[in-house]
């Protein structure tokens, strides 16, 4: 891995600050954004993958059991999930810490 | 050595672009630009010019296109003024910080409202700040021979950075002037292949435009002021190797008449020779006046600057844009600014005048040199900036 973003002086960069690691935006931890995180009820779940396909950050992954959640190290919160969930088994929950 | 004709600056300038052997032109009409994207066309839809010629929708379109085409290595040009240039800013911003090698002709242009067509600089002080080398010419053959320069000195490896050249609306687009022409011998020497030090290619992937966070703006910004602080060099080869080439020698910033002047009359642009006159009556009354000329507007030539200044007790600075309520016209604030803290400051005089294509004559700069020596004299207190000739 490169340099991190704090880590990076301005004679590291590339010119025109070129990124050259092709998808290190994966590296960027959006998870915390976060204020309220989506909590599921798997007895509710029909494992359909609406959530999954719906989440903009592609945060969210399946089980092994073919259940849904998120990664949280991206997942901004935003509830998305939530809203479309067709049986109602995710709910938003406050962020503790 | 090329022939020598008479030939519209505009002409000129697409000549020249077409000699360049340029990639992509992409661009959108408007006045008075109009001729030079005109002739590319045509060279292009009559086969005489291989390249791709786009009549985008719009500037802004204008502009991505050729950011586009110079991320993958295409030799790109594109031409526009005024309105036009406005509506392209946001693009402009992005093609230098990307740090691609695009030549612009801004045939320059008053903003509405209300609306004109005349020729001022309103339009290129707008992008002062956006990071591009910018430069100024004074008649049809600096046009010309400016087009090879823009593209050798944005495509050296040592820049990459988009070329602005600067060409007064009407009173240098649509005039007819004797051009010597260059050899294509003599431009394929000057200008080497184009050989992007970074592009977009599929065997090589890379992410241009991604964002940063505050954590790594700053520097982004400073890498980025240093390479264009360190262009310096060069701009000066460039030039020094027309020079000895065609016989014509350019420099970032250009006397007349500076021996012994005390005072010196500051221009950019095409009214450089009307000033000119001006101080040849001047001196043939016996007044000590010389001119500067600024060509090379950005990286601001300081050491040039001061250099030129040196010894001189008044600068009268035209400005042809104006900054509302500020501190002056936009050129005498940048003077002011590069002179401040100089031993024996000069006094900075600046007359806005020959705003949207308000003839600005010889008489008018003697009127100027005679109100600043007044001023000087009465010990009255300067204003920061005079609207030269308005009626009351
Ligand atoms: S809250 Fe938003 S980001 Fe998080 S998993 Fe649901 S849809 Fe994705
Ligand atoms: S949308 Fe709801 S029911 Fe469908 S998989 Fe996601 S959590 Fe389960």
């Amino acid at each position: 891995m490169v340099k991190s973003e704090k880590e990076l002086g301005w004679k590291d960069l590339e010119v025109g600050c070129d990124v050259k690691e092709p998808g290190n935006g994966s590296q960027y931890r959006t998870g915390d954004w976060r204020s309220v995180r989506p909590v599921w009820d798997k007895t509710k779940c029909i494992k359909c993958g609406v959530c999954y396909i719906f989440c903009p950050d592609a945060a969210i992954k399946k089980d092994e059991e073919g259940y849904f959640e998120a990664d949280l190290y991206y997942c901004k919160g935003c509830g998305i999930c939530a809203h479309e969930c067709v049986t109602g088994c995710i709910t938003m929950v406050e962020e503790e810490e | 050595m090329g022939k020598r004709v008479g030939i519209e600056t505009s002409i000129a300038a697409a000549e020249a672009v077409k000699m360049a052997n340029v990639d992509v032109v992409a661009a959108y009409p408007i006045t008075p630009q109009t001729h030079i994207v005109e002739h590319l066309s045509e060279f292009v839809a009559d086969g005489v010019l291989d390249a791709e010629f786009v009549p985008v929708e719009s500037e802004h379109s204008a502009m991505s296109v050729c950011c586009g085409s110079s991320a993958v290595g295409a030799r790109t040009f594109t031409c526009t003024s005024s309105q036009g240039l406005a509506l392209m800013n946001e693009i402009v911003f992005i093609a230098s910080a990307l740090r691609l090698p695009i030549v612009m002709i801004l045939a320059n242009r008053s903003l509405s409202s209300p609306l004109s067509i005349w020729n001022d600089h309103t339009d290129v002080m707008s992008v002062r700040d956006v990071g591009w080398i910018q430069l100024f010419t004074e008649n049809a053959q600096e046009v010309f021979d400016h087009v090879f320069f823009a593209f050798r000195v944005a495509e050296d490896p040592k820049v990459s950075f988009p070329v602005m050249v600067n060409v007064d609306g009407f009173i240098l687009t649509h005039v007819i002037e004797p051009v010597e022409f260059w050899d294509q011998e003599q431009v394929d020497r000057y200008l080497p292949e184009f050989k992007p030090v970074h592009r977009l290619h599929p065997d090589n992937p890379t992410t241009m435009g991604a964002f940063a966070m505050p954590g790594l703006f700053a520097e982004t910004k400073k890498a980025q002021d240093e390479a264009l602080k360190s262009t310096m060099p060069v701009i000066l080869k460039a030039w020094k190797e027309m020079g000895e080439m065609v016989g014509r020698h350019y420099h970032p910033v250009e006397g007349y008449q500076t021996e012994g002047a005390e005072t010196l009359i500051l221009t950019m642009g095409s009214m450089g020779e009307t000033a000119s006159i001006a101080v040849d009556r001047l001196r043939a009354q016996g007044k000590p006046v010389g001119q500067l000329k600024i060509r090379l507007w950005r990286p601001f030539p300081f050491k040039e600057f001061r250099e030129a200044a040196k010894g001189a007790k008044h600068i009268i600075v035209l400005d042809r844009a104006i900054s509302y309520s500020g501190p002056g016209g936009p050129v005498a604030s940048e003077i002011r600014a590069a002179l401040y803290g100089e031993k024996d400051m000069p006094i900075v005089t600046n007359f806005i005048a020959g705003l949207a294509g308000r003839d600005v004559t010889p008489g008018d700069f003697i009127n100027m040199y005679d109100q600043t020596i007044d001023m000087a004299k009465g010990n009255v207190r300067q204003e920061d900036y005079i609207f030269y000739g308005v009626r009351e």
